[in-house]
């Protein structure tokens, strides 16, 4: 370990020049980030945004930025995220103007709501039109909380999709699967929030802390494009001699992995390990195996860091992503630095207007949302709900990769993968 | 007149179809296939009874068809199994020797294979079969007849192939309400086996994948033993599957482009052409994508190969294939396929031959019928046995006995 000893102020300089933006969208955005607030190390940058005084005059961030109209009397948007988009596009300058001097800007967000739904997307673009790389952190509300909230988060997520480089989505509704039933509603949203900030310190440590094999952003970016229909995360520490075998043993009991099933479906898996300074080579090869071999046909990405207030601990994080197989072309590995990635991305992204700034919220990507939106617009009512949702019922089984004539018959399960699903479907092979 | 003993016949409930062979064992010892019936089978699924009418009627079909070509009343059958759930493993009893002089004598065997087949298994689960391989005698291994060798510790391994019990249960249901007996239940893979390998190709060590219609079963020889076996539940209905659905058509069609137009591999000439289908009328219908039906096809056969190249690298089974890998089953009749498994398994690979027994070329010739002819084959080692365990009183009997049962 004498090496990396020497090594430090080398690996340590061009990463200290390197800054790092954390931003809470939202009431939920804003609490994920007060988690973290505490356990920041220096150099990374907090800011809130909230529609709602109340929330920010509770927070600790150094920066914040309440999008205020006499309309909303400070009230927050009422969980209206049009509300939210278009006080976001109205004070875009604003938003630039906080990103500005970023390298990355970490977007944090619950979903389904008014502010960190409507603002997130459009603070995405902003940050990107400031020049930095921008990563978002959100969560979809639970099941319980109504089709409404979930059509929306998941409008917000396609549209966040479309302007941030990279999105990492949690669903609250695999937390439930881990909290037992006593729970309070509040202790449970602790948990989520809980969840979403180790995801992102797992990640930032990795930017941010000298690495053994470092990971870069870019290469991060292209393994979340297009590929976030839906993120597990899985964090695990343990300590001792054995640690490597432990953490991975507790990696994949760990309920949101169901049992390392997830692991065999997902095609881009994210891994970051953390360790003091006395992390070997052979221990980190250890997991690596551990995981290569549960998800053979994903694309793995890993790192390794090191922290001197981890010392004899071992810690893992493990983003699992699972694709959206339409995709799949999409999502290919893309190399070189940030900024020729940042540059191939602006021409094919196509909600990316550069002389937007005073134009009304944008219609989004696809005809069939303008189709929604319109509809909207155009009744009122008790058919708003009406419209969309079924259009959104039309999309379901698209999704899913039908069985055929093994669809009632027992599935073949081999380590994880379902073999009756035809394999280039498996393999990501794209037939065109 | 057959006396009924000497008739012997195997039932294969397959995926795709229902088989029934009818072997005639001669004085001599000689098997020879005389009846062959077939039917398509449409209650199985990866070689599964999943509906229990329908496959009484294919069953009934088939048997009905053997009969009348053979010109025999079937009593009883040889039934093959096989299914996802199957399961091989090799199990190892040791027994030490007592006696004074350290002779080891035939009950020191007999204890030694009990020892070897007591295995501890989940209560639903039902052993098939448990074959023996060799004896170690003071760890010395390799030994074929221990009797009257000196040591103090015998072993002996097992390869033991069990399954869950209830879903075996389904198919002898199946075949005893059409009024037969089931004589035995064999697994597929290990049928198939005796009917493709020679004593010297055992010996070599060989490897034979009996690719079905809706599991792949294979069965690894050496040394003149069973060394591994294992069941995929994967099958020629997958690759159907699969084109069905990357290519949009019904499945029926998908089975049609699969036998006519389908191949290991895809090759550069393939690359851009498409096929046109067209209807009775001989107009186009569609137009499918050649390199992509080619493209689905070879990418889920190379992982089936894969897959159970894996298997046996971890079973550690693949050293002992001296011989090479026998392909059979009606997935051997895809063009190729021979060289995508020698591509994947990095092994001489050639389609399998029964060629060990006589009878009917016709039934011979297809590598379809590989299992049910085993499992004659397997009937008859089972007769012979018997044969030369019973002695002569249980002879007179069982003669008697027949006859009564006859009469």
């Amino acid at each position: 370990m004498n090496t990396i000893a020497q090594n430090d102020p080398v690996v340590e300089g061009p990463k200290k020049s390197f800054s790092l933006k954390v931003v809470g969208v939202g009431g939920a955005g804003v609490n994920v980030m007060e988690l973290m607030l505490k356990s920041a190390p220096p150099g990374v940058g907090f800011a809130a945004v909230n529609t709602d005084a109340q929330s920010l005059a509770a927070s600790s961030a150094s920066v914040k930025v309440q999008l205020e109209t006499q309309l909303l009397r400070g009230l927050g948007t009422g969980g209206d995220p049009d509300q939210g988009r278009a006080l976001a596009e109205e004070q875009l300058p604003k938003l630039k103007s906080l990103c500005e001097g970023a390298d990355v800007v970490f977007i944090l967000a619950g979903l389904g709501g008014g502010a960190g739904t409507g603002i997130s997307p459009v603070l995405a673009r902003a940050a990107k039109e400031a020049g930095a790389l921008v990563l978002g952190f959100v969560t979809t509300p639970f099941a319980c909380e109504g089709a409404r909230r979930q059509r929306l988060a998941q409008q917000g997520l396609a549209e966040l999709k479309s302007s941030a480089d990279g999105v990492i989505c949690l669903p609250n509704q695999k937390v439930l699967k881990m909290i037992d039933e006593n729970t309070s509603v509040l202790e449970t949203f602790k948990i989520t929030n809980e969840f979403l900030a180790d995801g992102v310190r797992g990640i930032w440590r990795l930017l941010m802390h000298k690495g053994l094999i470092e990971i870069h952003f870019p290469d991060l970016a292209a393994l979340l494009r297009d590929r976030h229909a839906e993120s597990a995360f899985a964090v695990a520490e343990a300590m001792g001699p054995t640690r490597s075998r432990e953490v991975m043993d507790k990696l994949l009991a760990h309920p949101m992995l169901d049992g390392g099933q997830i692991l065999g479906e997902s095609e881009a898996v994210l891994v970051s390990l953390i360790g003091g300074p006395d992390l070997t080579m052979a221990e980190v090869n250890r997991v690596m195996e551990q995981v290569n071999r549960h998800c053979e046909h994903a694309q793995v990405i890993m790192g390794a860091a090191i922290d001197e207030t981890f010392t004899e601990r071992l810690a893992v994080a493990i983003i699992a992503a699972r694709g959206n197989p339409e995709h799949e072309s999409a999502g290919t590995a893309a190399t070189g630095n940030g900024e020729e990635f940042a540059q191939q991305l602006l021409p094919c992204s196509t909600t990316m207007r550069p002389g937007s700034r005073f134009v009304p919220p944008p219609p989004t990507l696809g005809s069939d949302q303008v189709q929604q939106l319109l509809a909207r617009q155009g009744r009122g009512g008790a058919r708003q709900r009406k419209s969309p949702s079924k259009l959104r019922q039309s999309q379901l089984p698209l999704e899913i990769v039908s069985k055929g004539r093994f669809d009632k018959s027992e599935p073949t399960i081999y380590k994880g993968e379902d073999l009756d699903v035809p394999t280039y479907i498996r393999r990501g092979v794209a037939l065109n | 007149m057959f006396n009924a003993s000497s008739i012997i016949v195997g039932l294969e409930i397959g995926t795709s179809k229902v088989c029934a062979v009818v072997g005639e064992l001669g004085a001599d010892g000689a098997l020879n296939i005389v009846g062959l019936g077939q039917a398509r089978s449409r209650g199985v699924r990866k070689g599964e009874i999943a509906d229990a009418q329908l496959a009484e009627e294919d069953v009934r079909h088939a048997i009905v068809e053997a009969e009348q070509m053979a010109d025999v009343e079937i009593r009883s059958v040889y039934l093959g199994v096989t299914g996802g759930h199957l399961r091989g493993f090799n199990n190892r009893g040791v027994h030490p020797v007592v006696s004074a002089d350290r002779e080891i004598s035939e009950d020191d065997v007999q204890d030694v294979i009990k020892n070897a087949k007591a295995i501890n298994l989940p209560a639903q689960n039902h052993v098939i079969h448990a074959i023996r391989q060799h004896f170690l005698v003071d760890g010395q291994d390799g030994i074929t007849n221990p009797v009257g060798m000196l040591g103090s510790r015998i072993e002996v391994d097992v390869h033991v192939v069990h399954g869950n019990l209830n879903r075996l249960q389904n198919a002898i249901r199946t075949v005893k309400g059409l009024q037969l007996e089931v004589d035995d239940i064999v697994f597929n893979g290990l049928a198939s086996s005796l009917a493709l390998l020679t004593n010297e190709q055992k010996e070599l060590g060989s490897l034979v994948i009996d690719i079905g219609g809706g599991t792949t079963e294979y069965v690894v020889y050496g040394n003149g033993i069973i060394k591994h076996t294992g069941v995929l539940a994967i099958g020629g209905d997958h690759v159907s599957n699969d084109l069905a659905y990357g290519l949009k058509v019904p499945l029926s069609r998908a089975e049609q482009l699969k036998i006519q137009h389908g191949s290991s591999f895809l090759e550069e000439a393939a690359k851009g052409q498409t096929i046109t289908i067209s209807n009775e009328l001989g107009l186009p219908l569609k137009t499918v994508n050649l390199e992509h039906l080619r493209r689905i096809m070879s990418l889920r056969l190379e992982e089936m190969f894969q897959l159970i190249g894996q298997d046996l690298e971890q079973a550690g089974a693949l050293d002992y294939l001296r011989a090479g890998v026998f392909v059979c089953g009606g997935g051997a009749r895809i063009p190729q396929i021979a060289k995508l498994a020698e591509h994947v398994l990095q092994m001489p690979v050639s389609l399998g031959k029964t060629n060990s027994i006589s009878g009917l070329k016709s039934a011979l010739d297809q590598p379809e019928f590989a299992a049910a002819i085993g499992l004659v084959k397997f009937g008859s080692f089972q007769q012979r046995k018997r044969a030369a365990k019973s002695s002569l009183t249980d002879g007179i009997k069982n003669t008697l006995g027949q006859l009564f049962r006859r009469g």
